[in-house]
């Protein structure tokens, strides 16, 4: 299975919608300052949902 | 990353003032996509709008840009595309800016069956004046001007469309992101006027008054009450209720205005 090698979260372009952590299907997101974090990278299976439906070009995964 | 969207915004004016989990910015995305996919020069493309938070969207991407007085998208864009037909017009708008204010230019310009990619985004209410319903406000919901539900019907924008004679008409939600992308590319391929309804969340203005105020519920909603065109004509009655189809639902061929006009005054 695919795996992210970073995850990359603007926090300047987050406004804490929490799209990303709820679509999440691992897990893998959290919230920490009202901003979107990354909780755990090794859960990530790059799936994309979270880049695809950010509504603020605020997160950007990248693929091993 | 698997797309870089900065080619095609301008970057200074990001971020935008959609409030947190509105779903015009997905939108915007799976329009850089869906334009970058089909390949056009960035000043061959023309978006106009009208007023309201959909209207928003052309100032924050690098193409040539109008935003227009409200519900006017549309007859700016038959303007530009008769004075030059090269271009690719692409008009948006909101729900009411679509079918209220401009509801008169939206049916007319369905009629003349002139080559220009609509975009209707339906977040069923008025978002940026403060959450007042609109023509697509289902019955039943509240809005800070039917604080006991609205009572009036909605319009279906599509079936509107079809019925005023658009020859291509779809509809998807903003939990599709990628079947939007696509939709919106056979948009901008057909010849005649082509209209794409995208079922959006507005958290702020409708989802706080419908107990949906979290944007991922909202986008869990359209994932839920929406049903593939395919499918849909195998349901029941019963089984429709409360749910609407998605795809393409509307695809004819029609003579195309500009060039029915330029053969009628002998130009072509």
């Amino acid at each position: 299975m695919a795996k992210a090698e970073k995850i990359e979260i603007y926090v300047n372009l987050c406004k804490g919608c929490e799209i990303c952590v709820e679509l999440c299907p691992v897990d893998a997101l959290e919230m920490k300052d009202f901003k979107a974090a990354v909780k755990d990278l090794d859960k990530c299976i790059a799936c994309m949902q979270c880049e695809l439906r950010c509504p603020d070009f605020a997160i950007e995964v990248y693929k091993k | 990353m698997s797309y870089d969207y900065s080619k095609y915004l301008r970057k200074g004016k990001i971020p935008h003032i959609w409030c947190p989990g509105c779903g015009y910015g997905i939108i915007m995305k799976s329009m850089i996509r869906a334009i970058d996919s089909i390949g056009w020069e960035k000043d061959d493309v023309v978006m106009t709008s009208g007023i309201g938070c959909a209207s928003r969207l052309p100032g924050y991407v690098d193409f040539n840009t109008l935003h227009t007085t409200h519900g006017r998208s549309l007859a700016f864009a038959t303007g530009v595309k008769v004075a030059n037909p090269k271009l690719n017009v692409i008009a948006m708008g909101g729900d009411g800016d679509m079918t209220a204010i401009g509801g008169n230019h939206f049916i007319h310009a369905c009629r003349r069956n002139i080559n220009i990619t609509c975009f209707v985004f339906n977040n069923f209410i008025y978002g940026m004046t403060g959450g007042q319903y609109s023509p697509t406000t289902p019955k039943g919901s509240r809005a800070t001007t039917a604080p006991f539900g609205n009572s009036d019907n909605q319009f279906d924008i599509a079936q509107l469309a079809i019925g005023a004679g658009a020859t291509f008409v779809a509809r998807t939600t903003t939990y599709h992101a990628v079947p939007m992308e696509k939709l919106m590319k056979q948009a901008f391929e057909h010849k005649g006027f082509s209209i794409v309804e995208i079922i959006a969340g507005c958290p702020t203005g409708y989802g706080r008054k419908n107990k949906l105020a979290s944007p991922a519920g909202m986008i869990e909603w359209q994932k839920e009450h929406s049903v593939a065109i395919a499918q849909w004509e195998k349901m029941s009655e019963e089984e429709k209720a409360g749910k609407f189809p998605i795809g393409v639902l509307h695809d004819v061929e029609k003579p195309e205005y500009v060039e029915a006009y330029d053969a009628n005054v002998g130009l072509s």
